[in-house]
């Protein structure tokens, strides 16, 4: 099952990452190359099965809606690494266009 | 001392520090004496914070010379750890061996750091890792590859590589890696030395940089079982900041450990001594299972589902969640950004993530986020990952049939000993097929360990140990008893 190229442009975008033409091409080929091996799960009857999403078997851990001293970072903690940051607040550029 | 300081275990240190035949400042500096003289060689470390060490040395010193009864409340005091750098260090670079976080310093401990300090133990750096722990060879580091210390030509394994080659190489007593599919067990493996991988849950992932969080489980990496079991007492147990962490209350691990292990059924599965995995490495398996049988464990049979599926469902599974954990990494709020650039002018912020996280993100990272993002992505969720978790879900009711008569399973870690550098380049798979034997373990959130049972070509071979879930107290049981009886870990890389 190979890849077409629209199919791995429309993945680079949900995913937020620009690839250059070669990585496209190459990409195209390794997932192709991936998503082969995958398909032996088809061989395997799956009717009836309930699909495991984690294995702890814990239900919904509660706490107390309450900050603690020790859970919380200081705001300059938390700016500590931005690379753009203006009164407390992370700088970023636009997000809605005019 | 008859050893070298930097040749003792935790158990030995220990001793010699309380009985005041060296201190912890002296300790440590022979280990970083000693990383000073072989890292050039192995390339084990990516931060080596030698004064912060000798500063925990010197605070631990003080409580053994003026308040010896404090003692007890440090069960590592003054011991030297090395850590994987995917653990976050408050105050110490964290890059996650990523160039998309070579900048990046945490501003809070994760817990298996905070439960290390707070036992007293000296942080001599962070250790060499694929980058984001997406690999089994250390060879996707963004920095550089480690190399295995029993041979230069040759693989320390991942993704903990840099753990691993640490402990091996006597640059540490003992290191701490996480496992999200054999990336303990299996440079464990490699380079010589104990591995453990605890039940997930049993360790909290809290301040761990997430990979693939229904898999990821941090775990000691020592010289000996004893160390080993040493280590998880510490680290084990619930944490308010990990919702995902076991109720179940924490055993004494050390109490179980010198108990005979006549009447435990081991079992062995054809499918994991399969054509694929070399001569020499199931010989020295069989070998070990011998040895159990005369220490009076009864050896059966099993038969288990072909491991091949559970690197499938792996595959789409643990893409899947990296996809989603990696999406974080935005340029906005930490880590390399074409923000830094103050002149730089983005149209919008879209092209800041796209541009950023290309820059940043090394082959790896882009191929799994990539795949993660397809498996997840409208008209195909039903196909793949629903489908994945499926087969999970078989898997593990497999291996609940399969412990229902036996205690624990026994097999090659790996399908060889360590490989020559290289040896990723050909194969998108690669990963997934050299930890094809620990995979299905990790899928079902099970605990296993790798130790060393025989070496071929003076390199190590390594035999796994695992179980269902929590049974680390059993699994370590039958490690330590073997490894009293052959003596493996004894033998040490000529550097």
């Amino acid at each position: 099952m190979k890849l077409s190229k629209s199919q791995v442009l429309h993945i680079t975008n949900l995913a937020r990452i620009e690839l250059t033409e070669n990585e496209i091409t190459r990409l195209q080929s390794l997932l192709s190359e991936t998503l082969e091996y995958i398909d032996i799960l088809n061989k395997l009857d799956l009717k009836n099965i309930v699909p495991t999403s984690q294995i702890t078997g814990l239900e919904n851990v509660w706490r107390e809606d309450r900050i603690g001293e020790t859970q919380t970072l200081t705001q300059n903690e938390v700016l500590s690494n931005a690379p753009q940051k203006e009164n407390g607040y992370f700088k970023v550029p636009l997000v809605i266009a005019k | 001392m008859s050893k070298l300081p930097n040749q003792l275990t935790i158990i030995q240190a220990l001793s010699g520090l309380q009985q005041r035949k060296f201190t912890s400042v002296e300790l440590t500096r022979a280990y970083l004496k000693r990383i000073a003289q072989v890292d050039k060689k192995i390339k084990a470390f990516i931060t080596i914070t030698a004064d912060y060490a000798l500063k925990q040395a010197q605070k631990a010193d003080n409580i053994y010379q003026k308040n010896p009864e404090k003692i007890k409340a440090y069960p590592l005091l003054g011991i030297p750890v090395s850590v994987k750098d995917l653990f976050s260090t408050k105050g110490i670079l964290t890059t996650a061996g990523s160039n998309i976080l070579k900048n990046y310093t945490p501003s809070y401990d994760a817990t298996v750091i905070k439960r290390l300090k707070d036992a007293g133990a000296v942080i001599l750096g962070k250790t060499n890792l694929d980058a984001f722990a997406h690999g089994s060879s250390t060879e996707a580091s963004d920095f550089f590859t480690t190399l295995n210390p029993w041979d230069q030509t040759r693989l320390p394994g991942g993704s903990s590589g840099g753990s691993a080659a640490s402990v091996s190489a006597d640059e540490t007593i003992f290191s701490v890696g996480t496992e999200t599919a054999g990336s303990i067990r299996q440079p464990a493996a490699w380079c010589g030395i104990v591995g453990l991988k605890p039940t997930y849950g049993r360790v909290s992932r809290y301040g761990v940089i997430a990979m693939a969080s229904s898999t990821d489980s941090p775990g000691p990496m020592c010289k000996t079982t004893k160390d080993a079991s040493y280590v998880l007492q510490v680290l084990a147990g619930r944490d308010k900041y990990d919702s995902t962490t076991s109720h179940q209350p924490v055993p004494d691990y050390l109490t179980s450990l010198n108990k005979s292990i006549k009447g435990l059924k081991i079992g062995y599965a054809p499918e994991y001594f399969s054509e694929n995995v070399q001569n020499e490495v199931k010989e020295a398996v069989q070998a070990a299972l011998k040895t159990l049988e005369e220490l009076g464990a009864e050896i059966k049979e099993v038969s288990l589902f072909d491991p091949k599926y559970a690197v499938a469902v792996y595959t789409i599974l643990q893409r899947a969640e990296v996809s989603s954990n990696l999406a974080r990494y935005d340029g906005i709020r930490f880590g390399h950004s074409v923000l830094w650039d103050k002149n730089y002018a983005a149209k919008n912020i879209w092209e800041v993530f796209e541009k950023t996280r290309a820059e940043g993100f090394g082959e790896e990272a882009k191929k799994r986020i990539m795949l993660g993002t397809y498996v997840l992505s409208a008209g195909y969720y039903d196909q793949y990952y629903l489908k994945a978790q499926k087969v999970r879900t078989l898997i593990i009711k497999d291996f609940e049939r399969a412990f229902g008569d036996i205690d624990l399973i026994v097999g090659p870690t790996s399908p060889s000993v360590a490989l020559p550098v290289g040896a990723r380049e050909k194969n998108p798979m690669f990963g997934e097929m050299e930890d094809i034997l620990v995979e299905p373990s990790t899928i079902a959130g099970l605990p296993g360990i790798n130790i060393p049972c025989g070496f071929y070509d003076n390199l190590p071979i390594g035999m796994q140990i695992f179980g269902p879930q929590f049974s680390e107290g059993k699994i370590l049981q039958v490690a330590h008893a073997y490894e009293q009886e052959t003596k493996w870990h004894k033998r040490k890389p000529k550097l």
